[in-house]
Formats: C-alpha cells, structure tokens, sequence
C-alpha cells in the first residue's frame, strides 16, 4: 500500500455537522455507504455528490462533524472514496468515528487551503500534508497512541478481533 | 498533587488510575444505551468484530425512540432485528412509545452519582445531571462496549460554569443553556468537560439540570456534569436500587476556564436559524411570524416543561390561528402523568397534535415534518438546517414557555407579557 495520499481539495466552511453531510432521514431506508454517497452534503452543497472523485480530500474549517454522533456521516463520505478529512477542529464524536472505520481526520489549519489545491498526505511522515499548488507543508497534531493504534489495525473491527478489549 | 475535578475522579475510578486532564484511560462502563438510530449499524460492527456474547448484557440498554411509530417497513425492519437481538442476548429494550432512550436512562436510575455512562446518541450527556460522567458515542464504541464492557477516553479538561443568582419568573433553564451557547460558541467547549456549579445551581429543580446538561454537546463538550445534592437523591430515591455516593470536585481542582451566569440577570434568550449558538435576546426577535410550535424533545419533553409552557397558553387565550401546536411527551411515564394531572387534556382542548413519545419531530426522522418555508420555533437543542425534515423550513430554539408564547401570537413573543 502507498504511503502517499493525494487528491483535491474540497472545501467546507465551520461547523459543518453531520446532518449537512448526509441528512438523518435518509439512514432510515438504508445503512449502505455506496446508496448514502448519493446524498453527501445534499442540503449544502446539491452538486457534491454527482462531482465527487475517489480520491477527493475534505477540507474544513473548525468543528467538522458537530452534532448527531450518527457513524453513517463518516461511512457515507468512506463510500464516495474520500480517504481523509482535513480541518482546524473536529466534533469529538466525529474524529472517534472517523479513527474506528479508517477515515483519516487531519487536524491542521486549513486556511490556506483553496478549493481545488492538489494536496498530498505523508502517511509514513506524521501525515504531513504538502499542498502543492501553493508549495505549503503542513504538520498536523500527532495522534494519541491507542487512535494510532486503532488506525494502523485498520479500525475499530480489525483491532477488537486482533486484541479482544483496549490496550493503552 | 492538585485536586480533581468531578470529571477526573470519576474516571480515576472507572478506570482504576490517577487520572488527569489530558490522560487517555479505559475505563469500565456501567451502562450503555443504543437506540434505532444507532444498534442497526453498531450490530453490523458487532458482526464483524466476532462478537458472540455479550460482555455484561444488564449493562447494555436498547431504546426505540427515533422511528416512532416506524412508518415504513424499513424502520420496522430496524425495530425486528433490534427486538431479536435483544430477546437472543437478554439486552432490556424499551419498546416504541415508552419514550426517548436519554429520558428512560434518567427515569430508570441507571444513571447515578459517580457513573460511567455512555450513549450512542449526542444527547447522552443529558444524565451528566445526575453527576454520572455521560457521553455521546458512535455505533462501533457501542459495539466494542457490548464486547469488552469498556472504553477508552482522554480524560476532559474542564471548564466551570458557576450560575449565582436565581432565575426570575419567565425565564427558564433553556435560556440558561442557551445564554451559555452563546458565551461559549458550538466548539467553546469542545473535548472538553462543563461542570456547573454555585448557588444558582441549588434552586435548580433536576429536571431544570437535565436541560443544561442536554444542551452541552451544542457546544462540543463531552460531557457537562453537576454536583449531587438532596434534590438528586429525591429524585432517585424509589428509581434506583444501586448504591452510589456523590462525587464532588475539590476545592483545589484545576480548570481550563471559569464561567460565571448570574441568573438574576438573565433574559430570555432563543437561537436563530440555523446554528443553535447564533443566540439572541428574544426581545430582539419578537414579531417573527411563525406557523409550527414543537414542544418536547429530551431537552423540553418532561412535565415541568409542559406545564409551563400550558400555563402560557391559557393566559394567552390558547394558539393563534395558523399555528400548528405539536406536543411529544419525552416518555410514556411523562404522557401518563400528563394525563394524570389535566396537562394533555389542556393540550387536547387547545388543538395541539399529540405525538407519541420519542424522539418525534426533532430530527424529522418521524413525527411533523414542517411545510416549506415554515418558521417552527421549538424546544428542542439543534436548529441545523433541514433537521426537520425540510431544508427550506427555518428552526428557532426557545424555552417551553417562550414557544408557547409564539403560539399564542402566532409570533416570537415574550411569555413575560402574557404570563399573568
């Protein structure tokens, strides 16, 4: 596997919560992450879905992920191919959501970031992120150990059937 | 050593370590709630961890509260497999219409002093008001819980929020928390803990502590606990056979930032679409015409809330034409005493539509879906849009007395100006 990431910036403002990323009612008729892609940032952004690229690097400003703890918010962005979200802050329930299924939340300031910058994301180097558009590299805040942990088995499931409980 | 916040001795038990703010520590957990917005995919987790058994079943809870009545075979199909699971494992489950999963973990005791409670809901900091350390999780910490019976957390830093003063008569808890997320902003207190506290916390009735602990989460806390006093233990007394002992902070504990609400002089406050801290005096949005009034929610579904915002009803002559008054008691417990005490035969006389208990309306998963373009001002805790069910409806937060007002005059008005 690479240790390299590199997609397209795709930005969001603050306070983006989880209803804006994929609306509660539409967990009612189905779980499947490749159905709730359809409906990604739907109230905010109606042209995100359809344009949406495997590859594609969220951007946002503070707080993403606030509000409903739902895990079909960070299923249903892993769905469209998005392998990683970049922002100043998180939502707590968010970022522990995010660790459990593999989607990579990169905290860093994100203010320099413009929609459409090609960045690339060093898995092997702290996730330092290079924007190369504008040359910039970013270091994001380290990861606890056991978020690491869980990360490198590939998520939650992986690390339960590999420990059996939580080793700090 | 410095002393510890309520938050820090907590998990120091839970966890069986000298915690501190900013430690990460596993804790064992004594009780965790899963609803049918989130047991659907924490069993698929389960699944595919190899879970076989359950860790501690009695310590699991299961709540149908978000698709009530389920009205489509979809959310019935959630309800059946939820059912079969629980009846296979020996996990309690609270049927559709006994009410919204945070109001039955509240009203069953399994939240007391000194616990470690976990939800896999948002709104699980609401027992926090009992000094239990409650907080929101996903659906694969529910799974890794009903596993191992435990959870890994970093232990908050905690900010202290002292209320002085007492609340003058039409001004309520809900304008409390909504003065507090207006202070703090909806990541003022992100990761963090709020403890609350001082002489103003006293005079608060527990089901008044229950909406400031409800409301913490709007503003990214991970949980927001109060001290345990007499009105705590009456509360329990009757609901719970577990022992607890209350937890206080001491005197020497450390916080990342203090604040103070003096609630002699706090007025009512509401929050303006969409963004549940773009907070206000409601003076300053009086005459905002409105068309849908929601009372209820685990933040203003109880009876004290009720009963507040009836009395302002019928000093104002009862609900203005074109408004629609939908009313969702938070559990059956709280529908029956309503029925009980002449509140939902009020409710009945003035027009109001009656919704089973649960979640309803709130996150337009079931219950009223607003019509376009429709102002609803509610009692519920977000106001994000299209959380309804209607992105183009527009969602003010108030407090039950305050909504009632805007139902009287069909807008945002001052239940202080009705209110005999």
């Amino acid at each position: 596997m690479s240790t390299m990431l590199r997609g397209r910036a795709r930005l969001f403002g603050d306070d983006i919560n989880t209803d804006y990323i994929i609306s509660s009612t539409r967990k009612r008729e189905s779980l499947d992450p490749q159905v709730l892609r359809h409906y990604l940032f739907e109230g905010i952004d109606a042209a995100f879905a359809a344009s949406v690229l495997p590859g594609d690097l969220l951007v946002a400003g503070s707080n993403f992920g606030c509000g409903s703890a739902m895990e079909v918010a960070v299923t249903a962005v892993l769905g469209a191919g998005i392998p990683a979200v970049l922002a100043r802050s998180f939502s707590r329930t968010y970022f522990r959501n995010a660790i459990n299924n593999g989607l990579l939340p990169i905290i860093c300031d994100t203010t320099r970031i413009d929609a459409g910058d090609m960045l690339t994301i060093d898995l092997a180097n702290g996730m330092a992120v290079t924007n190369e558009t504008s040359g910039e590299t970013l270091l994001p805040e380290p990861l606890p150990p056991v978020m690491q942990s869980i990360l490198a088995a590939g998520g939650l499931v992986s690390y339960i059937r590999q420990h059996g409980r939580f080793v700090v | 050593m410095t002393g510890k916040t309520i938050s820090e001795k907590i998990l120091s038990a839970k966890s069986g370590q000298d915690a501190r703010a900013g430690d990460l520590v596993v804790c064992a957990v004594d009780c965790a709630l899963g609803t049918d917005g989130s047991v659907p995919m924490a069993l698929d987790y389960f699944e595919q961890m190899g879970g076989e058994r359950l860790h501690d079943a009695g310590r699991i809870v299961f709540a149908l509260d978000h698709y009530v009545p389920p009205s489509s075979p979809k959310t019935a199909g959630l309800h059946q497999r939820m059912r079969a699971f629980a009846a296979l494992h020996g996990v309690a489950l609270h049927e559709t219409g006994e009410g919204i999963g945070h109001q039955l973990i509240v009203e069953t005791g399994r939240a007391v002093p000194g616990s470690l409670v976990v939800g896999a809901d948002s709104h699980a900091v609401t027992y926090g008001a009992l000094n239990s350390f409650a907080t929101g999780i996903g659906s694969s910490d529910l799974a890794a819980v009903m596993i191992t019976g435990q959870i890994w957390l970093r232990v908050p830093h905690s900010i202290r929020v002292t209320l002085t003063g007492r609340l003058h008569s039409g001004v309520y808890p809900k304008d409390i928390a909504l003065a507090l997320a207006e202070r703090l902003g909806a990541d003022g207190a992100a990761y963090q803990a709020l403890e609350f506290a001082g002489p103003g916390l006293r005079h608060l009735e527990l089901e008044d502590r229950l909406v400031l602990s409800n409301l913490v989460v709007e503003m990214g806390a991970k949980n927001g606990i109060c001290p345990a006093d007499a009105r705590t233990e009456a509360y329990l007394a009757g609901r719970t056979r577990q022992n607890f002992t209350a937890v206080d902070a001491d005197q020497d504990a450390v916080y990342s930032r203090e604040v103070v609400l003096d609630l002699d002089e706090l007025t009512p406050r509401v929050a303006l679409p969409h963004q549940v801290d773009r907070v206000v005096a409601l003076h300053d949005a009086v005459g905002t015409p409105v068309q849908m009034v929601h009372l209820g929610t685990c933040t203003g579904g109880r009876l004290r809330d009720f009963h507040q915002a009836r009395d302002v009803l019928k000093a104002g002559g009862g609900v203005a034409p074109g408004v629609l008054l939908v009313v969702t008691p938070a559990s059956r417990a709280v529908h029956e005493a309503m029925a009980a005490d002449g509140t939902l035969a009020d409710f009945i006389a003035l027009g109001a539509t009656i919704v089973p208990p649960g979640c309803g309306a709130c996150c337009g998963t079931c219950g009223v879906i607003p019509g376009d373009g429709v102002n609803v001002i509610s009692t519920a805790n977000r106001n994000f849009l299209g959380r309804m069910g209607n992105a183009t409806a527009s969602i003010f937060l108030a407090s039950p007395a305050s909504c009632a007002a805007a139902a009287v005059r069909g807008a945002i008005a001052d239940p202080r100006e009705i209110l005999p």
